[in-house]
Parts: structure tokens; C-alpha cells; sequence
């Protein structure tokens, strides 16, 4: 194997012994980057300098401040936005020695999307099948991956967009417990639901780059100082006793009966490793998307206004302010980022608010509490990531209520809190991959690593590559 | 509930979005169809419930109020479509 398709813990355990050198890592991405990247187009920014820089090379969604380079959420109305300061899990990458200039990945315009459509650089296309969705919004760092011009990846997940592109592009993706990684430098879509996370091609490496990024940050006052395990140990290959809990929500009419299948041969196998398989509920699961696209559109139109084409990026020329603001706004915007902002304008509005965004806040309590219920008996749920795998490019375009559907497995996630992962647990026949879903407590990462890891040690998929 | 243009001309306005006749039309009934869907959520019984408007069980986060170096103008105003001097310039507000 080439070294850009090696893991990054291989890559680390090489450069520690001195076989192989960072310049020689970077080279080959980048030989890899203009070999495939015309075709994925996973990448808004990239170039040749990777290799003269040390460490090892982290691909970035745009959505993410790098200081003094281009980050520009794949919205024109951030165009040519150089951020004057790090985010702060581009600060830890730093001081882990990793390389992040200069790429970034594709997205959904300020993450609002799941298929990478929405991106003002045009779409990124599935490594398995290029007439494919790659899912999103983070579907330019999980390409990236999955197609081997990345070595591993940050993405952010605020209603599925880590988890959804993971398993439509056959890779690991994980979403951290919300308060565990600093939003500091992550430019805001739902406050109240965003969270950074790994992209990678193995659980090990998903168990690494989220210890280098978690941790308290006095700049994010959300973010909890609560000790940071090694979650590394928790890279065990044993879950006999463990408890698993099925939500039976998760397996009704809507989920593909491929998915449905490839999800219950894992399930036997996490049976057959020894855990203990139950079926439980989560009686509110139908509510999940409607109270997400309340609460999200609502937190959205609010940081959203600082887009107006005063302190940054585009500004569209008009005689007075009312006026710049409206062109800027008209003229920046894709259209899902007006659907949404106007969206949530509307359930914010007087009249609306108690009927919709308090109504929203008061339905997330009940979900939450579905969840607090089930792990009062279970170690962690499994099921789907995705209701179906990658759909074709402009397949749900015209319909964005299609499109919001498509996260309905992952965004109870986001709305209680709590961390989930995803890998990689089979194909469809068409050799679409299909991902596993696994949920835990809060603050239980150490929980996710363990029953991923050992399920990925005792199958083949993650090993499987697409031809490109 | 259900949305009609003249609404969501009114909220477009507060969120400072001019929209084209087609997009308004488009968007109109987009929209309505978005809103049929969530209002799925007014048949439950939330009585007594709290609102979740923060889900981790942290609140008043404050620090010590110290002076301390941030940015500097000259750093701030970088990424200004428009600026005069120490400050970010915009079209005339009053006339």
C-alpha cells in the first residue's frame, strides 16, 4: 500500500521509527489529490506546499478558522474570508505536530445540507459511485478519506453531518458528546447543537484525533472541564456482559430493507463477540426532525446575521444600509441558507414563538429523556446511521423535506446531547457502503471506541476501497 | 399551520433577504410544505414539561472580568469590504 492509504496511527508508528518522512507522506497526498480530486472534488483548497510543512497532514472542513487562510463555510458571501485567529482544535492540532495547511474540504454552505450540494464550489461526488451523493454536510472531508487524498479529517456535526457522509462513503465518523470539543473558531450554525469531530479510516485513529481536539476551553463557555480519558484504552477487543439496547423506532416502514439486513447481520455479530442484545424504545423518535428544523433554523437566522456585508466578506452595492443588507444577503446566500434563515425568522417570530420554538425546546426535554431512560439499562443503542445508502446527485434537490428525512437516524443524537458514531458494517449490491450507528451516555466516548473498535477488528469492511 | 406569501415576504424583510418574485413563489410553497410537517409536534402533550434550552446541566458561566490583549484594530478591519480609518464603513444612514 501506498503510504496515503495508510491510517494515521500506521503513519504515526512510521514516522516514529524513522521509515518514512513527512515530506514523503505529503508528496504522495498531493500526487493523490491531482490525480483523483478533478473527479471527487472533495477539496476547495489544497496545493503542493503540504510536504514542506512537518507533521502529519489533517484535512479541515471549511467551516473551520484556520488563521490568515481562505475559510469561507463554501458560501459566497464568506468569499475570501482569512480568519485572524485559529479555531482552538486547530491550536491542539498544532501543538500534536499536524500539518493542516492548506486543506479544506467541501460542504454543504454553512453546513446546511446532506448530500454536499449546497456548496458554492459546486458538489463533491461519492468516491463508490461518482454519480453519487458523498452524504453532508461534512461529505468533503469523508470523500476525502474514503478516496485516500485525505490521511483523516475534522467535519462538524450538528443534525448528522459526521455520521451521514461516514456511512455513505464507508469510513469512521464521530460525533463527540456536545460540551466535550471547543466551538471556539467553528463558525456557528446551531449553537445549541454543533460539535467537532474525526473523520477517519479506522477507529483508532477516530479514538486519537478526538483526544488531541477534546478538553475544556475558556473561550467556549458551553465546553465542559471534565478530564479528557485516554480513550485509546478503551481500544479493547472485548465486550462480553455488555448490554445493547435496539431501538425498535429505528427499524420501521422507510428504512431500506438492504440496510435493515447489513444492520442485523452486525447486530448478531456483536451478539456472537458476547454482548447482550434487547430491544428497547425511544418513543419520541418521530418527533426528532420536526423539533431539529425548528430549533436548528431558529439558532441559524440568529448567528447567520452577522452576514451582512459589514465586517467581512461579500458586499453587494446598494445606495443605503437597508438596501446593502438585502442584496448582500439575496446575492450571498444559496437557497437552502435563505429557506432556513427565513425559517427560522418565521419561529422565532411574535405570534409563532410559543407554538413553534418553545413547543421545540419542550419536545427536545421529552427526547432526552428517552434516552436517559434506555441507558438506565443499556451500555448503548445500535442501528442505522442512514434510513438508505448514497442517493444520486439532484436526486432530492427539488424536495427539501426529502432531503431533511434522510437524517432521521441521526439527529435525536444531536437534539439529547449525547455522542454516537459510525462505521462501516457493509454494502449494498450495488456496492454502496452502509454504516452501523452506535450511541452511548454523555461523556462515555470510551464506550463507542470499545464496541466499534471490536466490531471493526472482527470484520473486513473498514478494509475495503473504492476504485477510483 | 399554514404560511402564505405575504408572510413570508414579512419575514424575508426581518431577516434582511430580498427575494425575487420566482424565489418567493417557490420558496412560499416550500414552505408550507415544511411547516405541515412540523406541525406534526402540536399533538403532543407537553404540559408540565421543561423547555430543554441548554442540554448539558451547567448555567452562569462566568470569569474573572480581566483586562486582557485582543485583537487589534488593524487586525479586525483585515477582512472589511469597506473601511475609513479605525473604522468599517457603510452606505449613508442618514440623509
Amino acid at each position: 500500500m501506498e503510504l496515503n492509504q495508510l491510517t494515521a496511527h500506521e503513519l504515526l508508528a512510521k514516522l516514529k521509527s524513522g521509515s518514512t518522512t513527512p515530506d514523503a507522506i505529503g508528496k504522495l497526498l498531493y500526487a493523490r489529490i491531482q490525480e483523483v480530486d478533478a473527479r471527487v472534488n472533495a477539496y476547495v483548497r489544497s496545493s503542493g506546499l503540504i510536504s514542506s510543512f512537518g507533521g502529519l497532514p489533517v484535512t479541515i472542513k471549511d467551516n473551520i478558522c484556520t488563521d490568515g487562510l481562505n475559510t469561507e463555510c463554501c458560501s459566497k458571501i464568506l468569499q475570501g474570508f482569512r480568519p485572524p485567529y485559529d479555531a482552538t482544535v486547530i491550536c491542539k492540532l498544532k501543538e500534536f505536530g499536524a500539518n493542516i495547511f492548506p486543506l479544506k474540504a467541501n460542504m454543504d454552505e454553512f453546513a446546511f445540507g446532506s448530500s454536499t450540494e449546497n456548496s458554492y464550489f459546486g458538489p463533491t461526488h461519492n468516491p463508490w459511485d461518482l454519480a453519487s451523493v458523498p452524504g453532508g454536510s461534512s461529505g468533503g472531508s469523508a470523500a476525502a478519506v474514503a478516496a485516500d487524498e485525505a490521511i483523516w479529517a475534522l467535519g462538524s456535526d450538528t443534525g448528522g453531518s459526521i455520521r451521514q457522509p461516514a456511512s455513505f462513503c464507508g469510513v469512521v465518523g464521530l460525533k463527540p458528546t456536545y460540551g466535550r470539543v471547543s466551538r471556539f473558531g467553528l463558525i456557528a450554525f446551531a449553537s445549541s447543537l454543533d460539535q467537532i469531530g474525526p473523520i477517519t479510516k479506522d477507529v483508532e485513529d477516530a479514538a486519537i484525533l478526538t483526544q488531541v481536539i477534546s478538553g475544556y476551553d475558556p473561550n467556549d463557555s458551553t465546553s465542559v472541564n471534565q478530564n479528557v480519558p485516554d480513550y485509546t484504552k478503551s481500544l479493547t477487543k472485548d465486550i462480553k456482559g455488555l448490554k445493547i439496547g435496539i431501538p425498535k423506532e429505528y427499524f420501521v416502514q422507510g428504512l431500506d430493507p438492504e440496510i435493515k439486513f447489513s444492520i442485523e447481520e452486525a447486530i448478531n455479530k456483536l451478539k456472537s463477540l458476547g454482548a447482550s442484545i434487547k430491544q428497547v424504545s425511544l418513543p419520541h423518535t418521530e418527533y426528532a426532525v420536526p423539533v431539529y428544523y425548528i430549533i436548528a433554523t431558529a439558532e441559524a437566522s440568529s448567528n447567520l446575521a452577522r452576514f451582512d456585508g459589514v465586517q467581512y466578506g461579500y458586499r453587494a452595492k446598494a445606495d443605503n444600509l437597508i438596501q446593502m443588507y438585502k442584496k448582500t444577503r439575496a446575492e450571498g446566500f444559496g437557497a437552502e441558507a435563505k429557506r432556513r434563515i427565513i425559517l427560522g425568522t418565521f419561529v422565532l417570530s411574535h405570534g409563532y414563538y410559543d407554538a413553534y420554538y418553545l413547543r421545540a425546546l419542550k419536545v427536545r426535554t421529552l427526547i432526552k429523556q428517552d434516552f436517559d431512560q434506555v441507558f438506565s439499562d443499556c451500555d448503548c443503542i445500535v442501528a442505522p446511521t442512514s434510513p438508505s445508502a448514497a442517493f444520486k446527485i439532484g436526486e432530492k434537490t427539488e424536495d427539501p423535506l426529502k432531503m431533511y428525512l434522510s437524517d432521521i437516524y441521526t439527529i435525536s443524537v444531536n437534539l439529547a446531547g449525547i455522542p454516537a458514531i459510525s462505521i462501516p458494517c457493509g454494502f449494498t449490491k450495488k456496492g454502496l457502503p452502509i454504516g452501523l450507528q452506535v450511541m452511548a451516555k454523555a461523556f462515555n466516548e470510551e464506550m463507542l471506541f470499545k464496541v466499534a473498535h471490536t466490531f471493526e477488528q472482527n470484520t473486513e469492511w473498514h478494509k475495503i476501497k473504492p476504485k477510483l | 399551520m399554514s404560511i402564505d406569501k405575504e408572510t413570508v415576504e414579512q419575514v424575508a424583510h426581518l431577516a434582511r433577504i430580498e427575494l425575487q418574485p420566482n424565489e418567493l413563489e417557490k420558496l412560499s410553497g416550500q414552505l408550507h410544505d415544511i411547516l405541515g410537517f412540523i406541525d406534526k409536534i402540536s399533538t403532543l402533550n407537553i404540559e408540565n414539561i421543561a423547555p430543554a434550552s441548554h442540554i448539558l446541566p451547567i448555567s452562569n458561566v462566568l470569569r474573572e472580568d480581566v483586562p486582557h490583549i485582543s485583537l487589534t484594530p488593524e487586525k479586525a478591519l483585515e477582512n472589511a469590504p469597506s473601511k475609513q480609518g479605525n473604522f468599517f464603513s457603510v452606505p449613508k444612514v442618514i440623509e
